[in-house]
């Protein structure tokens, strides 16, 4: 094996039941490089990268660390060999300080007891070592993602880690603090350590790769230097074909049909004013945490506002409950599609028929008329191209994205004149985010009014008749989709500037 | 009347009445620290009270019986720890089945081992310590119990032990990606109830009642988990909540003789323990994964 490559992955596989998760997986990674590993989501990338930290063990293959074939059984041998990981969702203990959560495992004592002043000695020094500061006597619990991304890379470097693994550390970040983490990342680069990159955010990929290795239903099927690539190439390997954006035709917006009047309500809500018209989308955006889940809960019924009033249809609305909200002609996808949005035990069937249950003609008599629900079901099920082996499996086992459309088709069916759409796309792959996308733009395009809120900029941008920016629970800005980007969307989502 | 009451002697004998609770409580925060809710606690204390009176009945030494008691409340605890830990089965069925466990085995063997129903024969307690130069007796349990809660504060928040204690029940996957065996302990917090919980049982029989009554702990497990809920999941706050419930206990003594019908007297310790709850509902936070399995 080559001394140039630090990390060396030979013919690994893995299969779960069904899947064939990794298949003859060989990756090569250079000592200082970045290097990013994309793919779809099901593409392998995380399992291979769970194998390297040993969470997962491999079928067959084998993995090379310095030149030297290594056994990676648990993540205490990768940590102890030079290999970190920062996962998707963080591994941190949200009541603890911060210096607690980096030393945990690694604890330093004096008599018996926690040394927190040579632990804060230590850490002071590798923090101005390596340019990366946090607060260490703040709760992670109080601290926002960006900064608690850092602490997971601090933990790293407290255990002497050489390679860093970070799985998609950009979802949950706003522009800006993709910046910063850009700029760690050189900085960690320059010093000499190694990082693995998995994302499938092209642009992103593209401004801080090294090399990439792309990768496809369990195989690589690519390896580019930097030079080699740009986005049509990545996304052709990547999913075998070519995407096209979102097309979106012009068309005049309607009639007011939803209008909100100085709706508040403590703490999270300061005064929010707003209009939406038929057959138009208004992007949501903002950073989490700024107001923009109560306000869409405020809106179905959800919860009640202090003040302030809302009008659908010039009717006021905003002391009806949710049922009553559904009945006058407003859907709901709400952001948490596990948690809020589905029952997972229970089936596809009666997931459908979930909130107009009670009406004919799903009940009649006080009972369940299960022929026609199995029939509605079947309808939505072939409308809306939801991939399941039968109507009566539980939603537990499909498949993120179709778990999304039965939420969609659900909602969609009685054909709301106002949908609210919240996250629709969070952690689904290109093809299922493709799918509705194309499901909301022909809504719009039949004059249905929809909110669209998401974290993924690019989609409000592209998707967006107009965008709204909410910030400590204000609407800061209208803007028109047209020639903004992320970075001017982002001065406003942090507050750094209002109109 | 009143005087008769409120006196100094009321504060020492609501310390004497907290002794059984803030052990058991204590048992309670280690185990919950880690991730384990255990309501088999009652069940525990009643296991302890009994070998308590077992081991001083064979051998005459009450230290022996007190030893004896942390062995049966060990016993008690390790299998909820295997039920619920290794076999991940919901903690609430294990803690109800071993307290149910717990009442019916001590009767059966206290029936077999003394042949008589109802209670044992009475033993001897221990010998009380005195302070230096003065007539002032106290329990050596009382004063162990004291101890324990001092140092549980220290171990729970200034050791390493107590960092992976909880960070096994705040987060127990962020725990396992550092290395730090949760199984391992999530046991250990369980075992520490159990010892901990049958010396709070040993101090009911063998120095409140110096006898052992079928039945005796009457719910102090439950008071006592409620006293680790008080004071939300620290020693110290546990034992406070405890002594509180203790001055109730002492109080509902005093109050008996005074012509209200004792019944409603002996309501007072549960009322309090039920306002209390009642007060601090939804301030209290407990550890975000407590009753929550580990499953790598």
């Amino acid at each position: 094996m080559s001394e140039e490559f630090i990390l060396e992955t030979e013919g690994i596989t893995k299969h779960f039941p069904g899947v064939l998760a990794n298949d003859d997986v060989s990756i090569q990674i250079r000592e200082g490089e970045i290097h990013s590993i994309i793919g779809e989501n099901g593409a392998g990338k995380t399992t291979l990268m769970n194998i390297i930290y040993g969470i997962f063990r491999p079928d067959r293959g084998k993995i090379f660390y310095k030149g030297r074939e290594v056994e990676i059984n648990n993540p205490s041998t990768a940590i102890s060999l030079g290999i970190g990981m920062v996962h998707q969702h963080f591994m941190l203990v949200p009541p603890f300080t911060v210096w607690e959560n980096i030393i945990l495992g690694r604890e330093v004592l004096k008599r018996g007891v926690l040394d927190k002043d040579s632990v804060s000695e230590d850490l002071n020094k590798l923090m101005s070592d390596y340019r990366l500061s946090v607060p260490l006597e703040e709760k992670i619990e109080d601290l926002p993602v960006g900064i608690c991304q850092k602490v997971e890379l601090i933990k790293l470097l407290y255990r002497g880690a050489e390679v860093f693994i970070l799985d998609e550390p950009t979802a949950l970040l706003v522009p800006q603090e993709i910046e910063e983490l850009f700029e760690i990342l050189n900085n960690l680069k320059r010093q000499g350590k190694t990082i693995i990159f998995i994302s499938h955010k092209l642009k992103e990929v593209l401004r801080i790769s090294d090399r990439i290795t792309v990768m496809r239903r369990g195989k690589v099927v690519g390896v580019l230097e930097r030079d080699e690539a740009d986005e049509e190439i990545l996304a052709r390997l990547m999913i075998g074909k070519t995407i096209e954006p979102p097309r979106i035709e012009i068309h005049e917006r309607g009639e007011e049909i939803l209008r909100l009047e100085d709706i508040k309500l403590s703490p999270r809500l300061k005064g929010i004013n707003l209009k939406l018209y038929r057959g138009e989308i208004l992007g949501l955006a903002g950073v989490e945490g700024n107001g923009q889940r109560e306000l869409l809960e405020v809106i179905t019924g959800l919860l009640a506002p202090d003040s302030g009033k809302v009008f659908y249809k010039d009717k006021e609305i905003e002391r009806l409950d949710p049922r009553s909200v559904r009945e006058i002609g407003i859907g709901f996808i709400p952001e948490d599609r596990q948690m809020t949005g589905l029952i997972l035990d229970f089936s596809v069937a009666e997931n459908i028929i979930l909130g107009r249950h009670y009406k004919e003609p799903y009940t009649v008599n006080g009972r369940l008329n299960v022929p026609v629900i199995r029939d509605i079901a079947n309808k939505i099920v072939n409308t809306y191209d939801i991939r399941t082996s039968s109507i009566d499996k539980y939603v537990r086992f499909l498949s993120g994205g179709n778990q999304q459309k039965v939420i969609l088709g659900r909602e969609l069916w009685s054909n709301p004149e106002l949908l609210i759409a919240s996250q629709p796309t969070r952690g689904l792959d290109i093809g299922a985010t493709e799918m509705i996308h194309n499901i909301l733009l022909s809504a719009r395009k039949n004059g249905m009014a929809i909110i669209l809120h998401s974290s993924d900029l690019d989609e409000i941008i592209s998707l967006s008749d107009r965008i709204a920016v909410i910030y400590n629970g204000e609407i800061v800005s209208e803007l028109s989709p047209k020639g903004i980007d992320e970075t001017i969307l982002g001065l406003y989502m942090t507050g750094a500037r209002r109109d | 009347m009143i005087e008769g009451i409120f006196s100094l002697e009321l504060l020492f004998s609501a310390l004497r009445m907290s002794v059984p609770l803030a052990f058991a409580s204590l048992g309670g925060v280690y185990s919950e620290r880690g991730g384990v809710v255990n309501i088999a606690l009652e069940g525990i204390m009643l296991m302890g009270a009994f070998g308590a009176v077992v081991g001083t009945y064979f051998t005459n030494n009450p230290w022996i019986g007190l030893l004896v008691a942390m062995l049966f409340g060990l016993i008690i605890a390790l299998i909820h720890a295997v039920v619920s830990i290794t076999f991940r089965i919901n903690q609430i069925i294990s803690g109800t089945a071993l307290n149910m466990m717990a009442t019916g085995l001590t009767t059966f063997l206290s029936r077999l081992i003394f042949q008589a129903a109802g209670s044992s024969p009475h033993i001897e307690g221990m010998t009380q310590w005195q302070f230096p130069g003065t007539s002032f007796k106290i329990s050596p349990l009382i004063v162990i119990m004291i101890l324990a809660v001092i140092l549980s504060q220290i171990i729970i928040f200034k050791t390493r032990y107590g960092l992976r204690l909880r960070a096994c029940g705040e987060n127990p996957y962020a725990a396992d990606s550092l290395g730090i065996d949760v199984i391992k302990i999530r046991y250990s917090g369980v075992i520490m109830s159990g010892i901990l919980g049958g010396l709070g049982g040993a101090y009911l029989s063998l120095e409140h009642a110096r006898v052992f009554v079928e039945g005796m702990t009457t719910g102090r497990g439950f008071i006592a988990l409620a006293g680790m809920i008080f004071g939300r999941w620290t020693p110290v706050g546990s034992f406070s909540a405890c002594f509180l419930f203790g001055l109730a206990e002492a109080l509902r003594m005093r109050l008996e003789g005074f012509g209200i019908p004792t019944q409603f007297i002996q309501m007072i310790p549960y009322l309090v323990t039920m306002g209390v709850l009642i007060g601090v509902v939804g301030r209290a936070v407990a550890p975000a994964y407590d009753g929550i399995p580990f499953e790598k």
